[in-house]
């Protein structure tokens, strides 16, 4: 169960999990859905990472005597698309995308988000004007935001992730505010500004390591709608541009053949559901499993 | 009600005429903190409240003084009120002077660098005032590293002598624990060894004992007087066991309703109650020698008012067995009494000549 723990464990300033992580990890491991759900990422990670040495061909390799070969066709495990490139290399790079910019764009809206929560659940004169920014940023429709980002800076990965990650701001900005105004009302911290803490020092040794386990599972649950946000982008050629594989690009360009060769759909649209739904169920488990009300149940 | 002024209520009085026991030599030539006329309100929808009225008192190195009261009779706003602790809504006039420097109006830096450094507090809630994702040690060697900017590993090594100091036993296993895994007797012993780490000059201890059990708290205690003795530092309990007074004081101010009512040495005060509420906390204790004759624990009656409901009052006056027409117009002030150091605020203390009090 070693490989199974490791992501849980792994970043170090899990401070809040470190001092549950017995128990949490305990009650994770007892839902059969977190399981299932963390296996299937462990998977996907993998996949992705070894894409080079799994791939059978190059992901852009043109094989035109072997045009929509269906699953199962020798030598393509998976059928091949419009201009015979292996669909399952294909889908092992696109996955590399997708995570990619998952990761990415949930890192940017935590590094601007956090913060800002933080200050806004703190002080609580900046609390209205951080909160009134944070509906304005809400306010205003995600793909139109994409497509102003693509229409100045050019479509690409890099843009595809930042378009994403401003769009996921707001939400790390609530979570992180509603952490901090509960912990700030906290004993240990009115213990802490007694003995004569910075508000800096409370924030950074008190809250924040409390808050932790929240943002983690916000973070969780972030991924995958980044994931479904790059999808949607690069299907609407907003984000990563052909011949580079992404879940959403391979979608795209099977529209076209998508009756004579459904596979060329269906695959890369299962890869999606199935790397999400993994995600949503590894992160209600982790939810629940870090959750201390549940624990009291 | 709705202008800023603070001081609408207060402004109107005389001022205090037996400022202080200044009356009684002492052989500390100045008392370390000197609280004069703290009167603190809170900004509230209903308008401005009072927790604190002028209240007065002295606290001297190597003393440890209690103050006595039930609930929310501001003895703990009073305590807050001395490092400006207090919520933004509360408005504190009147003067805290530690060592001379006075705090009430000071620049939150200033405060900051005198909290946990010159005053520091022990709070009621052991279970709940660590944070739970840090070992204690850690917790312990971080006032180090706030306040005397010690490197971690010299922290962490005075950090298990802190605990040794105030009887943790096996420090060196404790320091790596996380706060769940001790005792309430021990967390509220980390409490204190954090608040002591600095040598404080003062030291707040608010209800220490009041979360844990019987049998914790005399050791509490005990560390209580072995930091008066040692550190040399005043101590200020606030509690509102009498029993603990009794058995640890040297000196005792009794509150009611954000007001001083008896102050005095603690042998004095429980043997010669003067104030009627100070004489009512007392009959309410129970003891052993209860139990002839006198069945039932004596109780005072009524409820404490709202805080400052009558400024040109006694605010215990309803609930007085000696209450008199003056008790109700006009608001009594803590007297000293000719050679002794036992000051009441009552018209008609008790233990006086009965036939004084008018019908």
């Amino acid at each position: 169960m070693a490989t199974v723990e490791a992501p849980l464990v792994d970043p170090p300033r899990v401070a809040g999990a470190r001092l549950r992580r017995g128990r949490a990890v305990r009650r994770l491991l007892r839902s059969p859905l977190a399981v299932t759900g963390l296996v299937v990422l462990c998977v996907a990670v993998l996949a992705a990472l070894l894409a080079p040495l799994l791939a059978p061909y190059g992901p852009s390799d043109a094989h035109f005597d072997a045009r929509f070969d269906p699953p199962g066709s020798p030598g393509y495990v998976l059928g091949t698309d419009s201009l015979g490139r292996d669909i399952f290399s294909r889908i092992l790079f696109g996955l590399r995308a997708s995570l990619l910019v998952g990761v990415l764009s949930v890192l940017l809206a935590l590094v601007v988000g956090v913060p800002l929560g933080l200050i806004a659940g703190y002080f609580s004169k900046l609390d209205g004007v951080i909160s009134r920014l944070t509906d304005l940023v809400l306010a205003f429709p995600f793909l139109i935001l994409a497509v102003g980002l693509a229409a100045i800076r050019g479509a690409s990965l890099s843009n595809a992730a930042l378009a994403i990650g401003i769009a996921q701001v707001p939400g790390i900005i609530r979570v992180t505010r509603s952490e901090t105004l509960r912990l700030k009302s906290l004993d240990y911290v009115a213990a802490a500004v007694a003995e004569g803490a910075s508000d800096l020092w409370v924030l950074a040794r008190h809250i924040f390591p409390n808050a932790t386990s929240v943002l983690i599972v916000q973070a969780t649950v972030a991924i995958p709608a980044a994931i479904l946000g790059e999808a949607v982008l690069s299907f609407l050629g907003l984000g990563i541009q052909p011949p580079s594989p992404s879940l959403g690009t391979m979608l795209s360009e099977a529209q076209q053949a998508i009756s004579r060769a459904p596979w060329t759909a269906v695959i890369p649209g299962l890869a999606i559901m199935v790397v999400t739904l993994a995600f949503n169920l590894f992160g209600d488990g982790l939810r629940d499993a870090l959750d201390p009300r549940a624990s009291r149940r | 009600m709705s202008t800023p002024s603070t001081n609408a209520p207060t402004g109107r009085r005389r001022p205090n005429a037996g400022d202080g026991p200044e009356l009684v030599p002492t052989h500390s030539d100045e008392p370390l903190l000197q609280v004069r006329d703290l009167t603190v309100g809170f900004r509230t929808e209903d308008g401005r409240v009072s927790a604190v009225d002028q209240v007065s008192f002295d606290a001297r190195a190597g003393e440890l003084l209690a103050v006595v009261g039930e609930s929310g009779c501001g003895k703990s706003v009073a305590a807050t009120a001395l490092s400006g602790l207090l919520p933004h809504n509360a408005t504190v006039t009147g003067s805290v002077r530690l060592d001379g420097v006075e705090l009430v109006g000071a620049s939150p830096d200033q405060l900051r660098a005198v909290r946990g450094k010159e005053i520091a507090y022990i709070f009621q809630e052991p279970m709940t005032s660590l944070n739970p994702v840090f070992t204690v040690g850690r917790q312990v060697a971080e006032v180090l590293r706030v306040h005397e900017g010690m490197n971690r590993r010299d922290a962490m090594s005075r950090a298990v002598e802190l605990l040794e100091l105030v009887g943790i036993p096996t420090p060196r296993e404790r320091i790596k624990h996380y706060p769940h895994q001790l005792s309430g007797g021990l967390r509220q012993r980390v409490m204190i060894a954090m608040a002591v780490a600095c040598n404080p000059r003062v030291l707040v201890a608010d209800e220490p004992t009041t979360a844990l059990d019987v049998t914790v708290q005399a050791g509490i205690l005990d560390v209580l007087r072995d930091m008066r003795d040692r550190l040399g530092a005043a101590v200020v309990l606030i509690t509102h066991d009498l029993g603990v007074v009794a058995d640890v004081a040297d000196r005792v101010m009794v509150m009611y309703a954000g007001r001083v009512v008896e102050r005095g040495e603690v042998h004095e005060l429980f043997e010669r109650p003067r104030h009627h509420y100070t004489v009512g906390l007392l009959g309410a204790v129970p003891s052993a020698r209860t139990a002839d004759g006198q069945q039932r624990l004596r109780e005072i009656p009524g409820l404490v008012p709202t805080l400052a409901e009558q400024p040109d009052a006694c605010t215990f006056a309803d609930r007085c067995p000696a209450a008199s027409d003056k008790c109700r117009s006009s608001q009594p002030r803590l007297d000293v009494a000719p050679a002794s150091r036992h000051e009441v605020a009552c018209w008609h203390p008790a233990g006086t000549d009965r036939a004084e009090v008018p019908a």
